[in-house]
């Protein structure tokens, strides 16, 4: 399809530009998943309503990956013409986004280990203990309700896969997450029960930006029409996602009782959101204000897990640099292929091996993982510099320590190592400057740290305007005087040699 | 072997070799060095004097013969000396760029062995090495940190750094190289006073008027090997080998 239109570019009408929609198929079946016959295709029920829509339209339908958390975004900037990936019906959606019809209803639900399926029945019963779900979603703004009136712990992930390996690793109690999910988990992995009752219900819908609400309105038409002939029935038992809610939806939809997302939530979860559809939202000001709390706290954890990250960079560090300046051969050897290693695969490589892969082994917390990850990463790259910094020492300093009966080892605590500092003062700062804002990495194990809970905040306000001015302005409050207070050693000092 | 002279002569060079890659660097170099005396060591560039040096310090190992430094023998072909190193006690070096820790004060400079190496207590330390720079006009730039002080002050901290250790024997690699006339012969009267205190002092220059002046004897070497010897007034003003003529005149220019 891609190779019949770059043929002919030119000649193309509007009716046959590609529809092009948004999605990602990471981990994403039965949405979207990679065909495992063809990896270069892809293949889901969101694939076939999109290939439905498209056919209507008279358009060829063209994929466009896209990260989940960020297919709001690109919708908004125009990146494809629709996403279409298991999206909730939402009021920031609804605010700031061309929403399509509910094309499917589907219920949040509570899966747990097998052995804890008398103990945990409801968000009630896991006070205290840790429940996973998808970041930036409904399921998420549930859990956060869950943790002020029931003290349940949220942990948000990045995919909708590891909550469930980590449930069996006991790192988690519960998942909180679509039946949709959940019935797919439950097929891959043994052990895992998913409670009957829901804990709410909620709608999918396609997105569009905010200008295309023509097209949305066209494709509303075809979505009416595959309900009410039975082809979005097809695709949904074709993909075994039919039950006995979807047939209820379509009638209310055609009946025009289909209340828009703010009633769906609040009607079985209660406080889930403040929001009413008649109320004003509330500006992105007054949004940052309530998320002031947490972003502080998640400002807390990036200070926190940088600092102790590069203490342990800079230890570890100076102990291969020296390792590798005195060692013998076999020594040098080890810490060369440590530092070539660890410098030469992503960092995001590293962590998933620290805390997924290792986990049949050691079950770090997602903190010490990320911690461990970090320092260890940044390791490599101080311990060069502080190698460097060693060699940089002038010879005729050691000679002179030498002549005067040091020992090798007084000789790099009193006279080497010292000028070194000097030397490595700068990349040092520098590397730990570069260190705060890489370590939002570590979202990814999930450990919510400050740029995690602003994406969380820009999803749920639908704009990252203010929450990227206050997340900015936080980053900044952090490495400005980090990189004053190293102004001010560097100047004390002044380095030998610099001059 | 003359074991009962070794014991009283602060260093004793047995035909000296050094060797580097294809290079005879020294070739069988022999003299002594007795207290109280302030030998120099003059020679055309490349003609061995640094090397000579470094190999008393064992800074450098040689290839052939033995170097004796008090009751401390160096053998050929040792890379590493023990730890604790016995010759650190008898022979300190000042070395021709001076070689100052860069991070720490002039005072602290001369501080750092008594108290690391012979872990003495820092305030008798600290006294001492006060008193040392002030002995050898620089005590008013104790707190000053290398970089802050002239070539002439910098020299000076370096010997009061290697005398903090009391060495009976003292090495001075070109301590005159940076020096005006009027702090040559300040600095020459210094290391006269050394040498008269008791010290052996072996010492590399060009300056054939400050050997002239202030050495007691001098070494000619040419080539690896040493061409003459004797009393330097005697031998400067009379030269007798060629290569101590080109020397000076190569001087003289």
């Amino acid at each position: 399809m891609v190779g019949a239109l770059a043929l002919a570019p030119c000649a193309v009408e509007a009716q046959s530009t590609p529809l092009r929609w948004g999605g990602d198929s990471e981990g994403g079946a039965p949405y979207i998943e990679a065909d495992p016959q063809d990896p270069s295709r892809v293949q889901g029920f969101d694939v076939d309503i999109a290939e439905l829509i498209a056919k209507e339209l008279g358009r060829p339908a063209q994929f466009i990956q896209t990260a989940y958390a960020s297919l709001d975004q690109s919708a908004a900037r125009g990146d494809f013409d629709i996403a279409l990936n298991g999206l909730e019906d939402t009021p920031a959606r609804h605010a700031t986004l061309a929403v399509t019809v509910p094309y499917y209803e589907f219920s949040e639900v509570l899966t747990v280990r097998a052995q804890d399926a008398q103990r945990f029945r409801s968000l009630e019963d896991l006070r205290g203990l840790r429940v996973a779900t998808l970041g930036g979603t409904t399921a998420y703004e549930l859990l956060l309700v869950a943790e002020r009136e029931h003290g349940v712990v949220p942990i948000s992930y990045d995919d909708d896969v590891h909550p469930y390996e980590d449930l069996l690793h006991n790192r988690v109690d519960a998942v909180l997450l679509d039946n949709v999910i959940a019935e797919r988990s439950m097929r891959r992995m043994a052990g895992l029960v998913t409670q009957p009752e829901a804990i709410a219900v909620g709608h999918y819908v396609g997105i569009l930006g905010p200008a295309q609400r023509q097209l949305r309105d066209r494709i509303d038409i075809i979505l009416r029409a595959a309900m009410a002939d039975g082809r979005l029935e097809a695709i949904l038992r074709r993909w075994l996602v039919w039950n006995d809610r979807q047939p209820n939806l379509y009638e209310r939809l055609a009946q025009g009782t289909y209340r828009a997302a703010p009633e769906a939530v609040s009607e079985s979860a209660g406080a889930a959101s403040s929001d009413s559809a008649g109320a004003p939202r509330p500006s992105g000001w007054d949004m940052a204000w309530q998320y002031l709390p947490s972003l502080l706290s998640a400002a807390v954890t990036t200070l926190v897990l940088s600092c102790l990250a590069m203490a342990l960079a800079v230890g570890l560090g100076a102990v291969i640099a020296t390792g590798r300046v005195y060692g013998n051969r076999a020594l040098r050897a080890l810490f060369t292929a440590y530092v070539e290693v660890t410098r030469g695969t992503p960092i995001l490589l590293q962590l998933f091996v620290i805390y997924y892969g290792l986990a049949s082994v050691v079950r770090l917390p997602a903190f010490v993982a990320a911690l461990l990850g970090l320092g260890l990463n940044y390791a490599a790259y101080e311990s060069e510099i502080y190698r460097g910094a060693l060699l940089a020492v002038p010879r005729g300093q050691l000679e002179a320590a030498r002549v005067l009966g040091l020992s090798n080892w007084q000789t790099l605590r009193l006279v080497r190592a010292p000028q070194a500092f000097r030397f490595a003062l700068a990349p040092t700062t520098n590397d730990f400057v570069a260190m705060l804002k890489d370590s939002s990495l570590v979202s990814v194990l999930t450990v919510m740290e400050l740029t995690k809970q602003t994406q969380i905040f820009a999803t749920n306000l639908g704009s990252w305007v203010v929450p990227g001015a206050v997340c900015a302005a936080m980053y900044l409050a952090m490495s400005l005087p980090l990189a004053q207070i190293a102004r001010r050693l560097e100047a004390r000092w002044s380095a030998p040699g610099a001059t | 072997m003359p074991l009962e002279r070794s014991r009283s002569a602060p260093l004793e060079i047995d035909s000296l070799h050094v060797r580097r890659g294809e290079r005879d660097i020294l070739r069988g170099v022999s003299f002594s060095v007795a207290s109280r005396s302030l030998v120099a060591l003059m020679g055309l560039s490349g003609s061995g004097k640094s090397t000579l040096l470094r190999s008393v310090a064992a800074l450098e190992p040689f290839d052939g013969g033995e170097i004796r430094v008090g009751d401390v023998a160096l053998k050929p072909g040792v890379r590493r000396p023990p730890s604790p190193d016995p010759l650190r006690d008898r022979v300190g070096m000042v070395f021709q760029f001076h070689c100052l820790f860069e991070h720490l004060s002039a005072l602290d400079n001369v501080c750092l062995a008594p108290c690391w190496v012979r872990r003495e207590p820092a305030s008798d330390v600290r006294a001492r090495a006060a008193a040392l720079l002030d002995q050898l006009g620089v005590g008013q730039r104790a707190a000053a940190r290398p970089r802050e002080l002239s070539g002439g002050e910098a020299q000076r901290v370096a010997i009061a750094r290697a005398l903090a250790m009391d060495p009976p024997l003292l090495l001075l690699d070109e301590p005159t190289a940076s020096l005006d006339p009027a702090r040559r012969r300040s600095l020459g009267e210094s290391l006269a006073e050394l040498a008269a205190s008791g010290r052996a002092l072996l010492v590399t220059s060009h300056d054939d008027d400050f050997v002239r002046d202030f050495a007691s004897e001098v070494v000619i070497l040419a080539d690896g090997e040493v061409v003459e010897r004797g009393d330097a007034r005697e031998v400067l003003n009379a030269p007798r080998h060629d290569a101590t003529k080109t020397l000076l005149r190569g001087l003289a220019r």
